[in-house]
């Protein structure tokens, strides 16, 4: 990597004093989320917040956004794997049956097993 | 830099990097890349031994029906200590932190990897990592298996799991941190003339291994912490009785450990892509193939990862996905294999130790590899699941291919990392022992995996004795075959015969510097301005007066 490459950019403190003010109402955004109760979206809404915090701290806290586009590419080669982590043992979960041919649904998958070693 | 070719009597250079500090602390404060090699070197073959160890206790137990040596607690304690000191401390480093480390610097013409002090911090933090498995091991022992399966490890064993995981855990940064040490030295510090395309295989299959080790080890490592969270907390991840899934842990567990067996294999392909051209003296057929074929298997090899969970009540759907990735991993070993095999048709062929390593990989890993296949097929999987044909299947490739690749690698690059040459034929006659003792060690397996022999049991059936014996047998001979170079390559740094710059000679670039080369490894930056293999056009080789015949020399040792 070149020297230029590597420019040091200056954030200004109010930038990183608005991303952990965001941070911390998220924070209190999941906290609030989990004593109501959306049913099945439960988890959507819990992973959509952690989601954010997630994408907020990697591009200001680490400097993401002020990178050079290789650093760039780097990143998005990891959550592509992530991707494929997660997607391909969905692959599994998202198409169990049980002993009578019937559909799983995702959320009891941890109740079936107990059940069969039974 | 003297020609080595044309100097009747060769001697050691006067400064070279083994002679350049002195002490103790010149050696554990080194950030020369090549004294970092030798202090994996070292450490790996430490772990070697321990595994060897538990193994031979295995075999030994095995010999009669009833197990005469140990409980069956120690038993399964032995079995999962050898797989946890062969795998995450042998096998996972060895090629790559001994022979890369070693040589992908001085292969594309630099000094030094690109960072050094990373370099050097990847090897104390293996060294920490080790430290705490090796605590593991004397204070309770592992009795999980090396895959660490829950609930068995995070409710129900009574064994050290949590040093055994924390030291894997700590092992695996090691790993990140050589990964990424490769992976920055390829792209920019190559020679000027050393475009990616003159790179030897050797340094591709690292460049695919690194990729396959930044991208798998952090999935193992966040996997152990959960499984240790669960332990010692109590949090249920994969516990079903805390609305876990035992199934979730070996999906993460898998999603490395396939990865993790490419780790082992890619980097002994490398060497033998630099060994069959070199006594074939020839180029390597298909250059382009055989570099594509490693960057497939380091990214396909992602995609299969349930061919290990097939019998677990994954679904059925997702079974014929992985099979299917399963099979379309074995393409680019294929491709590999066809063409070291080109390579060698119409070759002037020398049979020296580092070929016989190579032409043992070959058959080995074939043999590996195809079993592979009825593995990965989902009938045939279930018969011979979790049976002693996977354990055959998988030494093959680990053992057969993976250790033949390194101990080819050793003694082809030992006269470059110690200025001397090893005994040939003593060599020779190893290398068949070796050959011999592996057969006759696993090929028995496959019989007893076939008749129904479940593996990781320390009791069988009165009529599976005689292959047992077999196994047994090969192992004490396979124990030589290791004893033997480990005796006389430290013998050979110390007292064999001076070996000159280039004593096959091979076309890299590592052998135009001296033996054993310079602590800044070149004396000027060399530029580089043939093709890979090529030995044709070099003058310098020397190969003109003998090529007229047509007779390759072998170095001439005996
Ligand atoms: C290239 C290097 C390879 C290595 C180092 C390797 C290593 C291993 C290991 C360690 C296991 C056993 C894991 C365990 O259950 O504890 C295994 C199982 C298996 N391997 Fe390989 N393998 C390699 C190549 C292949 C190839 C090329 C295929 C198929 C194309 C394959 C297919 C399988 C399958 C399907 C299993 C699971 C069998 C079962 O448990 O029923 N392997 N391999
Ligand atoms: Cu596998």
């Amino acid at each position: 990597m070149s020297e230029q490459e590597h420019s040091e950019h200056i954030v200004p403190p109010a930038t990183y004093l608005a991303i952990i003010l965001t941070l911390l109402f998220l924070t209190g955004t999941t906290i609030w989320a989990a004593f109501v109760n959306l049913g099945r979206f439960n988890i959507v809404v819990a992973l959509a917040i952690a989601t954010l915090k997630a994408t907020l701290v990697v591009l200001f806290f680490m400097h993401a956004k002020y990178s050079p586009k290789r650093t760039k590419l780097i990143i998005l080669a990891g959550i592509f794997w992530l991707a494929l982590l997660l997607g391909m043992t969905l692959s599994d979960y998202i198409t169990r049956v049980d002993y009578r041919g019937v559909r799983f649904p995702i959320s009891q998958v941890s109740q079936q097993l107990p059940a069969q070693r039974g | 830099m003297s020609t080595a070719a044309a100097a009747p009597v060769k001697t050691m250079p006067e400064h070279h990097y083994l002679n350049a500090t002195y002490g103790i602390r010149s050696w554990l404060l080194t950030v020369d890349h090549k004294r970092i090699a030798l202090l994996y070197l070292a450490s790996v073959t430490f772990f070697f031994f321990i595994g060897g160890f538990f193994a031979m206790m295995i075999r030994l137990h095995l010999l009669t029906p009833s197990g005469y040596l140990l409980s069956a607690d120690t038993y399964n304690r032995m079995f999962t200590m050898h797989g946890v000191a062969m795998i995450f401390f042998f096998l996972i480093p060895s090629i790559p932190a001994v022979l890369g480390n070693f040589l992908i610097p001085l292969m594309i013409g630099a000094k030094d990897l690109a960072f050094p002090k990373i370099n050097l911090l990847s090897w104390y933090v293996y060294v920490v990592g080790g430290a705490f498995t090796l605590y593991s091991m004397v204070s309770g022992g592992l009795d999980t298996g090396w895959t660490f399966y829950t609930p068995l490890s995070t409710v129900y064993s009574n064994s050290a799991v949590a040093p055994a995981v924390v030291g894997i855990f700590i092992t695996g940064f090691s790993s990140i941190l050589t990964g990424l040490n490769f992976l920055v030295t390829i792209h920019t510090m190559r020679a000027p003339g050393m475009t990616w395309f003159r790179l030897p295989m050797f340094v591709w299959a690292h460049y695919a291994t690194s990729i396959v080790m930044i991208l798998g080890t952090p999935v193992i490592a966040i996997t152990l912490a959960l499984a240790g969270m669960e332990r010692l907390f109590g949090l249920g991840f994969f516990n079903p009785a805390m609305g876990g899934d035992p199934i979730l842990f070996q999906h993460l567990f898998w999603f490395y450990s396939h990865p993790a067996v490419y780790i082992m294999i890619l980097p002994a392909m490398g060497v033998i892509s630099e060994l069959i051209p070199t006594f074939a003296r020839k180029q390597l057929f298909g250059y382009h193939f055989v570099a594509a074929a490693s960057l497939a298997i380091a990214v396909i090899g992602f995609l299969v990862w349930t061919h290990h969970m097939f019998l677990t009540g994954q679904s059925t759907y997702a079974a014929l996905v992985f099979s299917f990735l399963t099979f379309l991993v074995a393409i680019p070993s294929a491709v590999k294999t066809f063409n070291w095999v080109a390579t060698l048709y119409g070759g002037s062929i020398s049979f020296d130790t580092p070929m016989l390593y190579a032409f043992g990989f070959l058959g080995l890993f074939l043999i590996g590899g195809l079993t592979g296949l009825f593995l990965g097929c989902l009938g045939t999987d279930i018969h011979i699941h979790d049976t002693y044909f996977v354990v055959a299947h998988f030494h093959y490739i680990m053992v057969g291919g993976a250790i033949m690749g390194y101990l080819g690698g050793l003694h082809f690059w030992w006269p470059k990392m110690t200025g001397r040459m090893y005994p040939e034929w003593l060599a020779r006659i190893s290398a068949l022992i070796l050959f011999v003792g592996f057969n006759l060690t696993f090929f028995p397996q496959f019989l007893l995996g076939y008749l129904g022999m479940p593996r990781r049991y320390h009791v069988y059936p009165p009529e599976f004795q005689v292959y047992n014996v077999m196994s047994t047998a090969g192992a004490s001979i396979l124990a030589i075959g290791y004893l033997l170079p480990m005796i006389y390559l430290t013998w050979a740094a110390f007292c064999g015969k001076v070996a000159g710059d280039n004593p096959w000679p091979a076309t890299g670039l590592e052998w135009k510097t001296q033996s054993p080369p310079l602590t800044e490894n070149f004396e000027v930056t060399p530029v580089v301005t043939w093709e890979p293999y090529d030995f044709h056009n070099r003058p310098d080789l020397g190969l003109d007066a003998v090529a007229a015949n047509g007779v390759v020399p072998a170095h001439g040792d005996d």
